[in-house]
């Protein structure tokens, strides 16, 4: 299982029937795969879309619906859209459950960065900063480190998407619960990940749960 | 008897040098691809462009961009413009990013005679240089300004000759959203039928809000 799979599958689990969920593009997407049967999520897409379905199959050029990563995509019965005003008054009001991102950086309270690099890249926010502001749950879902470099940080060093607003870090290695007082537990551990591999791949001190687990992956 | 149905060359003629444009569509999807190729071959220059991204590299706005006729843009996400990322790398202030709920949200004030809104999206960040903000039962917010422009181009995917208009899909975005808030709007449309074809039930955005009609 590559680092991708591991943390959408995880990424999976916290996704429960009924919930509105917004996945952000890149791995976060994935997460829909792993979602078991039975499970109704309801996806929703910036561009103005609740109740996304799978992707269209590979060669298909029917464009009626795309996610807000541009990809076609199905409907599943039951599917509304409208415009981008009501998309992100979805967003805005709480009705997005949890949304699901990837970052450049999270610090020790939840404050996230993942929009641009000063003077190097520009992207723009697109949906993020409303996303992590608006819906009731934030997960990061990002790889641990990037070129072996920590993302978990004391303190965030690009310029922040939102301050204090990440829930939960999933990556290939840990799960980490993020309280915006408190600061960061380390509740899971990937299969055959030690604490002290998460402390080495982690800039900022965390606590470890009592109830430290290993994920569960299938 | 109203009739907004025109020819593309009609329609785009008052575009000039300076004009403010909003753009529909949301990556590739519902784009005004005909008006937006109009655009790029009118070469009128020093224009702002308005727009939830700055176009792909494929799109038609793209062209607009490196024949150097943009020289403002306010949008959420520039990363498929090589052109609008330069532009802000070399000149911040040339490049507005809002948050894309912001940026709806400031259109669609613009058009609907508010005075602004106030969000708690972009406290704490870039976002909030320069801005008022505002505190209500404990909570920041940002007063954020409308925008309007002086032309919208939007695709749908019918209107009629009151100027009604459809859409298909995910195609709606910013489409249904800009022409509350342009001077004069300019609508491409698949299909163009008579007045009474499309149900007022089915109605997205009335006619009164468009005032040219392109079939494409």
């Amino acid at each position: 299982m590559d680092k991708k799979e591991i943390i959408a599958r995880r990424v999976a689990k916290e996704l429960k029937n009924g919930d509105v969920v917004n996945l952000g593009i890149g791995t976060p997407t994935l997460a829909a795969n792993y979602v078991p049967e039975g499970v109704t999520v309801i996806f929703q897409s910036e561009n103005g879309m609740l109740g996304i379905g799978p992707a269209r199959e590979p060669g298909s050029t029917d464009d009626t619906y795309t996610n807000a990563g541009g990809a076609l995509i199905t409907a599943i019965p039951g599917a509304s859209v409208f415009d981008n005003t009501m998309s992100f008054a979805v967003i805005r009001s709480g009705r997005v459950k949890t949304a699901v991102l990837g970052a450049l950086e999270v610090d020790e309270f939840g404050s996230i960065a993942n929009w641009m690099i000063p003077k190097k890249s520009v992207n723009g926010m697109g949906g993020a900063m409303d996303l992590v502001v608006g819906a009731k749950r934030i997960i990061v879902a990002m790889e641990h480190t990037v070129k072996g470099k920590p993302k978990i940080l004391k303190k965030c060093t690009l310029p922040l998407t939102a301050a204090r607003e990440v829930d939960m870090i999933i990556t290939e290695l840990c799960v980490i619960e993020v309280d915006h007082e408190k600061g960061l537990t380390l509740t899971e551990l990937a299969p055959g990940v030690t604490v002290d591999e998460v402390r080495a791949a982690t800039e900022v001190p965390f606590k470890v749960s009592p109830d430290l687990k290993t994920m569960e992956l299938m | 008897m109203i009739n907004k149905v025109t020819t593309l060359d009609e329609a785009m003629k008052d575009i000039r040098d300076g004009s403010s444009i909003m753009v529909g569509g949301f990556l590739d999807s519902g784009r005004p691809d005909t008006l937006e190729r109009k655009l790029a071959d009118i070469g009128a220059r020093d224009l702002t462009i308005i727009s939830m991204c700055t176009g792909t590299e494929k799109s038609e706005l793209y062209r607009v961009f490196t024949q150097g006729q943009v020289s403002k843009v306010i949008a959420s996400y520039i990363r498929f413009n090589p052109v609008s990322i330069q532009m802000i790398l070399k000149d911040p202030k040339s490049v507005t990013l809002l948050p894309m709920g912001t940026l709806t949200e400031r259109i669609r004030a613009g058009g609907t005679g508010l005075g602004g809104i106030l969000t708690a999206v972009g406290v704490g960040t870039l976002v909030e240089e320069g801005k008022q903000k505002i505190n209500i039962d404990g909570r920041d917010y940002l007063l954020e300004l409308p925008i309007r422009a002086d032309f919208a181009i939007v695709h749908a995917y019918m209107a009629d000759e009151m100027g009604n208009l459809v859409f298909r899909g995910t195609k709606r975005n910013f489409n249904a959203v800009m022409p509350y808030s342009a001077d004069f709007v300019i609508a491409e449309a698949e299909h163009v039928v008579k007045a009474g074809e499309i149900s007022p039930d089915d109605v997205v955005v009335p006619g009164i809000f468009v005032d040219a009609v392109v079939k494409v």
